[in-house]
């Protein structure tokens, strides 16, 4: 294009190599740190680990509950991602296909949920989760995960379900297919991209919520993932088990950076699409 | 095709409508009574008080004390993170060398639990087992911050973490405003002269309008947020010196059991998020170019 000098060019890249830098290295120092011993924590920070300690691991997973947090946190955000999906797919396609009376209305009063901070609902939300008898269920933490989801994921959908031919949709019910089987047999494959997106995106949102289940879930066995990190950390004060602890972040650090690395074109493409839409 | 459409229509909503109305309008319509009212705990009910818990606020040396550092996040956070994606995603759509390894770097950060990140920057951070300390140490300075437990860098560090967060973000949506600005712009300019500092002043700024609107109004609401990276931080503290209206309000609410109270701090966010994003709107409402 024009001419860019050498010394910019090089500046260029100083910069945006020494950001990297900043990026990645705290999680470097992590992983090793993650098998130093305490002594070594305290007393040399940079050096690496003399001898590596898998017994970090160890502590972390099963003394300190990383196991369980994990499991509890697959068994609500599996189920709350699908049924967000399935659900507000059915929805986004009538407000998307169908004319009737008040579908302006319905398709504004879902958007309007974007529109709230989480914290003006807290309270009010706690009292009729406890009224409910929900408050410390995985039940409870699911329904409310899928109800947070639908205003975003509906509005995604029902733009995303606009975009695609209605051909093959009144050939299918030609072929005399009835409703249900042209949604669930034609639209929701084609509507896939769509699906995967959002999907992508409540994921994330889900598996890294921390004021819902901070509010929602005060039984320690229950604890999410995130919370579970959270309660570690204060209880180092007195505990002084830092190495479980990074050992821990690790465990928890590393699959997500494994699968960023994967999946990391349709995570930003999910990500962002996501954001600038809304 | 439409002979029974109902029949589709109220099952395929119903689902939806019960949960959203239940768990979403429910409690939001419910918080506007409940800032009204005094109501302390789950055991007792909220009784109307009127405006006592917005007069108690303007007395409040907690209440200003936190909007004040939200404030701080409004202000900083903008420039500052903004600023410097815009800079980087500028220079990686040059098509630099290795700018793919680069935006899929300093992206992750953004995947991760807040969690998980406000963890790791509080090791950093610490005074013995973390790297930053001992490199200043290294490099001479003897007595270094003790970054999280001094009240005059708490919040900065804070406000580095942050950036450090979401750079990478604002920095992608960015860079797909530029990549849908044409080739033939760039060339054009070139052939005129211009260097790199006007061509980003002259051609890609401009054109990256809707991009800057969606940012701004993103980072209005993780300034008013603010609340993961504070929480396992530090808190609020030391001596409340970054605590922020919604640390305050998860206080008022979840420790002291003051429903009332929190809900109406709650609604005092609310309207600033609200105010601010109109704002947004309207300061950078302009006529879209159109290529």
């Amino acid at each position: 294009m024009y001419k860019v000098s050498r010394w910019s060019a090089v500046s260029t890249q100083t910069v945006l190599v020494g950001w990297a830098v900043i990026v990645i290295f705290p999680m470097i120092w992590m992983i090793y740190s993650s098998l130093k011993t305490d002594q070594e924590l305290f007393f040399s920070p940079w050096a690496p680990p003399m001898e590596l300690q898998w017994d970090n691991f160890a502590r972390a997973w099963t003394k300190a509950h990383v196991g369980d947090y994990l499991l509890n946190t697959l068994i609500v955000v599996i189920p709350a991602l699908l049924l967000t999906l399935i659900i507000s797919a059915m929805a986004a396609y009538v407000l998307a296909r169908f004319e009737f009376v008040g579908r302006r209305f319905l398709f504004y009063m879902f958007l309007s949920g974007m529109l709230f901070p989480v914290f003006l609902a807290l309270v009010p939300l706690f009292s009729l989760v406890n009224q409910l008898k929900m408050l410390n269920t995985f039940h409870g933490l699911i329904l409310v995960y899928i109800a947070y989801s639908l205003p975003f994921t509906i509005f995604f959908l029902t733009g995303f379900f606009k975009t695609l031919p209605t051909e093959i949709e009144e050939s299918a019910i030609m072929d005399g297919a009835n409703p249900y089987q042209v949604f669930f047999k034609v639209m929701l494959p084609m509507a896939s991209p769509g699906l995967i997106s959002m999907g992508i995106f409540n994921f994330l949102g889900m598996w890294n919520q921390y004021v819902l289940p901070l509010v929602l879930i005060s039984d320690e066995s229950k604890y999410m993932l995130s919370q579970g990190l959270a309660f570690m950390l204060f209880k180092q004060f007195y505990e002084n088990d830092w190495s479980a602890l990074f050992a821990a972040l690790t465990i928890i650090m590393v699959p997500t950076l494994i699968v960023y690395i994967t999946f990391q074109k349709q995570i930003q493409d999910g990500i962002t699409t996501g954001a600038l839409k809304g | 095709m439409r002979r029974n459409k109902y029949g589709i229509i109220l099952p395929f909503l119903a689902p939806a409508i019960i949960l959203y109305s239940l768990f979403v309008i429910y409690p939001y319509s419910q918080a506007m009574y409940v800032a009204f009212t005094k109501w302390k705990g789950l055991r007792k009910s909220p009784r109307f008080v009127g405006l006592d818990n917005f007069e108690k606020m303007l007395g409040d040396d907690k209440f200003w004390n936190a909007l004040s550092n939200n404030l701080i996040y409004l202000f900083v956070l903008p420039i500052v993170t903004l600023g410097f994606a815009l800079f980087m995603a500028f220079m990686i759509s040059q098509k630099v060398r290795f700018n793919n390894f680069y935006r899929v770097t300093y992206f992750f950060p953004q995947v991760m639990s807040v969690v998980a990140i406000g963890i790791l920057w509080s090791f950093v951070y610490h005074p013995t087992i973390g790297i930053f300390s001992s490199l200043l140490k290294a490099v001479g300075i003897k007595n270094p911050p003790v970054w999280l437990g001094d009240p005059d860098t708490a919040l900065w560090s804070i406000v580095a973490v942050t950036v450090w967060q979401s750079a990478g973000f604002f920095m992608v949506i960015f860079m797909a405003g530029m990549l849908s600005i044409p080739k033939s712009l760039y060339e054009a300019a070139a052939l005129d002269g211009a260097g790199r500092g006007s061509t980003f002043f002259r051609i890609t700024f401009p054109l990256l309008w809707e991009n800057t609107r969606s940012s701004l109004v993103f980072i209005t609401v993780i300034a008013m947020d603010m609340f993961g990276i504070t929480f396992t931080m530090t808190q609020g503290g030391p001596d409340r010196s970054t605590d922020v209206l919604a640390t305050l309000l998860y206080e008022h609410a979840f420790l002291h059991s003051r429903f009332g109270y929190a809900t109406s701090i709650a609604m005092v966010y609310f309207i600033i998020v609200i105010v601010l994003t109109l704002l947004i709107f309207r300061v950078t409402r302009r006529e879209t170019v159109e290529f």
